[in-house]
């Protein structure tokens, strides 16, 4: 109790890190996800090319050596140094966002066919099509793999204590070489991650909900907040897609 | 009626001097209108004619290409050879140079404005409630004000018959109410051609009559021209100047309606009336 | 092209030098990989199995839910500080306990969480009547699981298996954690040696592109092939 006393702020300061980065990558890779996933269901095959170059490329590559990529490989290349947070954000951010480029193509072309031709019919452009019917459609369908995904991206930022940020693991590592208590000094780090990763899984379920009253679909279960702690039968819940 | 004397030209068939008293030429034309889906011709070498405010139903057995000469209208498809035109104007193409090229994203959007559409399955978009469903292209397409769309919309929701259910969400409707809405949602754009794809065949039959009301609703109050493509037989001699009796892509017979239903010519027309009936359309 | 005036150009004669030794540690990481598979699908298959027994099952969930949402680094890290440098097992004697052990192990652990979500999908979309079909012909319990329900849930969910293996290969640069061999941590100990990171992160990045996309491209395949079964 007393060592928890003891190191706890060191601790909270490691876990904002870790939102920070969680959050950071998170606003990129929506918008990376949100640009290449609209592309790649462009007619134009040059703009579904590029879209699949991004995709290929950064899910087959780990964040991680991303990351090294721009900590080390760029300074050696340039002589000038990229701020490591940064470095950080960009590779987490181009990585989910490649998976996330994905689950948006998939959404748009999974909205019927018809819709699209009863906006043709009203005559609406590409633009409002998308804005107004294709996007509010796909949306319901993105949130859940989202959901997924902003896990994994949370998971991931553990790795940038490998480029000296002092996020939650660096906090981890540094609390036990300096009082040697290894099971405690992770324990925390490790009950941290967890209360994050609940949070953002709480928080994912909202969107979702939300996101399927607007097309007409309520929960089966009717609508207690607490019904968001149990896992839906469809919907976040860390594991399934990956 | 027949617009045989086509000339080559980016003029209109049928529609004699350009720039003279369009009224009276007819609003659409199809010239010579090939459809193929890879190897299978849907529409083969159509001729036809529309006028102003003419009610015309499509009638024929399933393949005939009753379908595709409606989603050629509405843009959902493009010809294979062949023109449509709309009042004297190309339509499936545009003029270019000295010629026609098949017609750009702009063109269409241009022109396609004085149609509208309601589909076999409504389409309704299902993000949105019924009073956003009618006041969304009205609103983004043609610039109306939010305040002049929300009051039209409520008007062409009480002529359906459905003024009270102006928030309701389309899943809790319907689907007799959901047409009438997707009808409603056609007529707000003011549409001068209307085309009517199969409008009541995905209902149960105690529905069908609700929606076939407010189509002879509107039959009667507007000069709107419809294209119709239906199995009520009953509507289509009420409502229509004109059947058109299609056969593999072509048409196989067309007259009044009286005539058709009454007193059918070809062979091909009487045994598809015949098994209508049978099946109890 | 030698090693010319500009610094920043690609140097290949560094690139042939440091071949063999970076596709050494690729081996490395693909013995991780196809090692932890192994692992991965066995005790995820186990899980699935043990969750539907009443409390255990329960508590095995969460332990699983834990592993998954929290980040396979730490998880590594943690389990390589914890365990001795060797381990006495009986009748081996004293166990030397390595970081590709750790690795391997871990990474094994962790996406068992995963694969058991997977198969517990699988078992659940088997249909009831197969249940009930087993027990009205008096089946023992073994004969149930082994003869009707796993061959029938395992089939549906391979595609969704297969994805892991790629995952799994795409996450072995973390074991750079704890200094296993592999590719990253090689790379990285060149680079910093020779001053050319550019080129040994560059080349980490190439090599695992020309494994990932063509095992991506078969494992679509397979995919088609079961989804059509």
């Amino acid at each position: 109790m007393e060592f928890l006393q003891a190191q706890l702020p060191r601790y909270l300061d490691g876990a904002w890190i870790t939102i920070q980065l969680t959050l950071g990558g998170a606003i990129l890779a929506f918008v990376l996800a949100m640009l290449f996933g609209i592309m790649g269901t462009a007619r134009f095959w040059i703009l579904r090319a590029i879209t699949t170059v991004y995709v290929e490329v950064f899910r087959g590559i780990a964040a991680l050596v991303v990351m090294f990529w721009f900590v080390f490989a760029i300074p050696d290349m340039s002589g000038y140094e990229l701020d490591p947070m940064f470095a950080a954000i960009l590779a987490l951010g181009l990585n989910v966002g490649a998976y996330g480029a994905e689950v948006v193509r998939a959404a748009l072309n999974a909205v019927p066919r018809a819709q699209v031709e009863a906006t043709i019919a009203l005559n609406l452009s590409w633009f409002q099509r998308m804005r107004l019917v294709v996007l509010p459609q796909a949306w319901a369908q993105m949130l859940p793999t989202f959901g997924n995904l902003i896990i994994e991206l949370m998971k991931a930022t553990a790795v940038v204590y490998l480029v000296g940020i002092l996020d939650l693991t660096a906090v981890a590592r540094e609390v036990r070489t300096g009082t040697g208590e290894t099971i405690a000094a992770f324990g925390i780090a490790f009950v941290l991650y967890y209360l994050i990763a609940q949070v953002l899984i709480f928080g994912m379920r909202l969107l979702e909900r939300r996101a399927n009253a607007r097309l007409g679909r309520t929960p089966p279960s009717g609508g207690g907040l607490m019904n968001l702690l149990r896992p839906p039968s469809v919907g976040t819940r860390v594991g399934v897609a990956k | 009626m027949s617009p045989s004397d086509t000339p080559e030209n980016t003029t209109a068939p049928g529609g004699g001097n350009s720039g003279e008293a369009p009224a009276e030429g007819p609003l659409i034309v199809f010239d010579q209108v090939v459809k193929r889906f890879g190897d299978l011709t849907v529409l083969d070498h159509l001729d036809f004619s529309v006028a102003h405010g003419e009610r015309v139903t499509l009638i024929g057995p399933s393949g005939s290409g009753k379908t595709t000469i409606l989603r050629l209208l509405m843009t959902l498809e493009k010809v294979t050879e062949g023109h449509i035109w709309i009042d004297g104007e190309p339509f499936s193409h545009m003029p270019r140079g000295n010629g026609l090229v098949p017609a750009g994203e702009t063109y269409l959007r241009m022109k396609r404005k004085r149609i509208g559409m309601v589909f076999q399955q409504f389409n309704l978009f299902p993000n949105m409630s019924v009073r956003k469903n009618i006041m969304e292209a009205p609103v983004h397409v043609l610039g109306v004000s939010k305040d002049e769309a929300a009051q039209k919309a409520e008007e062409l929701l009480d002529l359906v018959g459905l003024g009270d259910k102006i928030d309701a969400h389309p899943t809790q409707l319907s689907g007799g109410q959901q047409q009438r809405v997707a009808i409603a949602r056609a007529l707000a754009m003011s549409p001068e051609i209307l085309l009517l794809d199969e409008v009541t065949s995905a209902l149960d039959p105690e529905l069908v009559t609700g929606v076939l009301d407010v189509l002879r609703e509107v039959a009667e109050n507007t000069d709107i021209t419809m294209l119709c493509v239906t199995h009520e037989m009953g509507f289509a001699r009420d409502v229509s100047h004109r059947v058109l009796m299609f056969d593999q892509g072509r048409i196989a017979e067309e007259g009044h309606p009286d005539q058709i239903f009454g007193d059918p010519r070809q062979e091909r027309t009487k045994s598809f009336l015949k098994s209508v009936l049978e099946n109890g359309h | 092209m030698e090693n010319g005036s500009l610094p920043m150009f690609w140097d290949f004669e560094f690139t042939f030098e440091v071949m063999p030794s970076l596709l050494g540690g690729l081996w490395v990481t693909v013995q991780l990989t196809l090692i932890g598979y192994l692992i991965a699908l066995t005790l995820g298959l186990l899980i699935a199995i043990v969750r539907r027994v009443p409390i255990l099952g329960s508590v095995v969930h969460f332990v699983m839910e834990f592993i998954r949402t929290t980040p396979l680094i730490i998880q590594v890290v943690f389990v390589f500080f914890l365990l001795p440098a060797s381990l006495a097992i009986p009748l081996l004697g004293d166990v030397p306990i390595t970081a590709f052990t750790v690795g391997v192990v871990v990474l094994g652990i962790h996406y068992a969480a995963y694969t058991a979500e997977v198969y517990r999908s699988g078992i659940e979309g088997v249909a009831k009547g197969q249940w009930e079909a087993a027990r009205a012909l008096s089946l023992p319990t073994s004969r149930t699981w082994g003869a009707i329900v796993l061959p029938q849930a395992i089939r549906k969910v391979i595609p969704a298996l297969g994805n892991y293996l790629i995952s799994m290969f795409k996450d072995t640069p973390l074991l750079f954690a704890i200094g296993v061999a592999e590719l990253l941590t090689r790379a990285q100990r060149i680079g910093s040696e020779s001053f050319r990171m550019m080129e040994a992160i560059t080349l980490v990045g190439v090599l695992f592109l020309l494994v990932s996309i063509p095992s991506a491209i078969v494992i679509r395949r397979l995919e088609k092939r079961y989804v059509a079964v």
